[in-house]
């Protein structure tokens, strides 16, 4: 099918300058026109900023899009480069080493879904991806982005999946990496950080206190890329990758229900965003679909301001097994609500005693199994079906944005061998298990 | 003694390119209030037409966010150290 040209751009506001500025390369950011103000609409050049010099706001990239087709896509590569087109990097992206993470797969949860009463249901499992979680897509994006601004450093915050992704892609692509987590992460996240770089920096504080130091050495060094900061408007657009990926894996069309952990609310955001592009390109069929956020009790600032009737989110003090979300201070918290009253999804929380059941849940149905951040979004889909706000006739995805091994402690105590016994078949027999 | 401010990229166009610069009051409020005295412009970037903290900007009175504490009626104490940050970031 074709498509004709598309500008997309988070609001109204004049046409965006074609040629980026800074010095850059022809096409150093593909079809990205401009960053723009989400709130404002102000417009500034591509380059590493991340927010509006008038109001604060966050960045976010705007493109013009050329016509862009189904067989154009399915022809690129097993990975998020076949979206090349749709996202902030050249056309000759694949010639850098990077991590080519994503086309992850879609599997139909039959046995999940017969569980929880839900007819049709499907897992986008991230865990498959090269660090094993859904981060190698944003981080390849933000590759893209310091290699074409000319960063010398390649850094980030963060609560353990990015540490492992951004170490890995630093030292894949050859450049200075330093990392930066809360010295109480799991032991497995900071081995698969620490495996990758000498520089990785545990800070005495919460991811927040790592997230503000972090803001401030990138206001203060030059030549320092931290993707979640100041490349923060390129890296977030590789998540996008993940709704174009299960509309391609349905067969080009968007489901009718999708549920999404929210740590920063980025990714939730960029799945919507995603699905609209989809649609004003023409690319699947526009038809409503609900999303609907994820959040554990002990960090749900989020999911509070959605049930207070609140625009606005107030920071809290995280306290969770589910560190990869213990984001007290959510950076899109403000547009997940947007997105999912605009939608009509809810954002909903569980105890930490339910994510770990989820996670055994998911494991014992699936094959999956899936660190603390699934935990809470299949949880949170339990409760959604038990609280009647999820429409079990409808299609459902739910995302898996992590692997299990990454938190073994969470269910190291629920889990064991079912018995103990010398090496014989007597020995075997009396435990039932024959 | 007055109060050390930390000004994050975006506003330094208010403070000739300074990183850092020098305020007096008694609580947040008033720090901006001086601020705005010596850099005019820059309380209209911090607070919103309501005289409220911008949605997207993150203060901090020593380590911990205003929004833990008192916001604009924050106390500031002699010496104490204001950040003003962007709060896009993360995640």
């Amino acid at each position: 099918m074709s498509t004709s040209v598309v500008e997309t751009s988070p609001a109204p506001a004049e046409k965006a300058e074609a040629t980026p500025g800074h010095g850059l390369r022809e096409g150093a950011f593909g079809n990205a026109t401009a960053l723009a103000c989400r709130e404002c609409g102000h417009r500034v050049d591509l380059g590493p900023f991340y927010a509006c010099p008038e109001c604060f706001g966050p960045l976010e990239v705007s493109y013009v899009f050329p016509a862009v087709t189904r067989a154009e896509i399915e022809a690129g590569p097993r990975n998020i480069w076949r979206y090349k087109a749709l996202l902030p990097v050249p056309t000759d992206i694949e010639a850098s080493p990077n991590t080519e993470p994503g086309f992850t797969r879609l599997l139909e949860a039959r046995n999940l879904a017969a569980t929880l009463g839900l007819e049709k249901l499907w897992v986008k499992d991230d865990s498959t991806n090269p660090t094993n979680s859904f981060k190698d897509r944003v981080v390849a994006c933000a590759l893209s982005a310091a290699r074409e601004l000319g960063s010398r450093v390649f850094a980030c915050p963060s609560t353990g999946n990015l540490a492992n992704a951004v170490a890995a892609a630093g030292a894949r692509a050859g450049i200075k990496t330093v990392v930066f987590i809360p010295s109480n992460l799991e032991t497995p996240k900071v081995v698969n950080s620490a495996v990758f770089t000498d520089a990785l920096v545990a800070v005495d504080g919460n991811y927040d206190d790592v997230n503000k130091l972090a803001s401030e050495i990138a206001g203060e060094e030059d030549g320092w890329a931290f993707v979640n900061v100041n490349v923060r408007p390129f890296y977030a657009e590789g998540s996008k990758t993940l709704g174009y990926e299960i509309a391609e894996q349905l067969g080009w069309r968007l489901p009718d229900q999708v549920v999404i952990p929210v740590a920063s609310g980025s990714q939730l955001t960029k799945v919507d965003k995603a699905f609209q592009e989809l649609i004003a390109l023409g690319l699947v069929e526009d038809k409503p679909y609900k999303i609907f956020g994820a959040q554990a009790t002990g960090c749900s600032p989020v999911s509070a301001a959605f049930k207070d009737g609140k625009k606005v989110v107030r920071p809290v003090k995280p306290d969770t097994i589910a560190k990869s979300l213990a984001i007290g201070n959510p950076a899109d918290g403000p547009y997940v609500l947007d997105i999912c009253r605009r939608t009509g999804g809810v954002v909903e929380d569980i105890s930490d005693d339910e994510v770990r059941e989820a996670i055994v849940l998911l494991a014992r149905t699936e094959g999956i199994f899936t660190e603390t951040a699934g935990g809470t979004t299949v949880g949170v889909l339990k409760k959604l079906v038990e609280t009647g706000q999820l429409d079990t006739s409808l299609e459902t995805v739910v995302i898996n944005t992590g692997h299990g091994l990454k938190t073994l402690d969470a269910v190291a105590d629920r889990v064991a061998p079912a018995a103990t016994i010398a090496p014989t078949y007597a020995a075997f027999a009396a435990t039932g298990l024959a | 003694m007055s109060i050390s401010v930390r000004i994050p990229t975006i506003l330094r166009t208010y403070t000739g390119g300074a990183s850092e610069v020098e305020a007096s009051g008694a609580t947040l409020a008033e720090v901006i209030d001086d601020l705005e005295a010596s850099h005019p412009g820059i309380k209209a970037r911090v607070l919103d037409d309501d005289g409220d903290l911008r949605r997207f900007v993150n203060v901090y009175v020593g380590n911990e966010d205003v929004r833990f504490l008192d916001d604009l009626a924050t106390p500031t104490a002699p010496g104490a150290q204001v950040s003003i940050i962007p709060a896009v970031a993360g995640g």
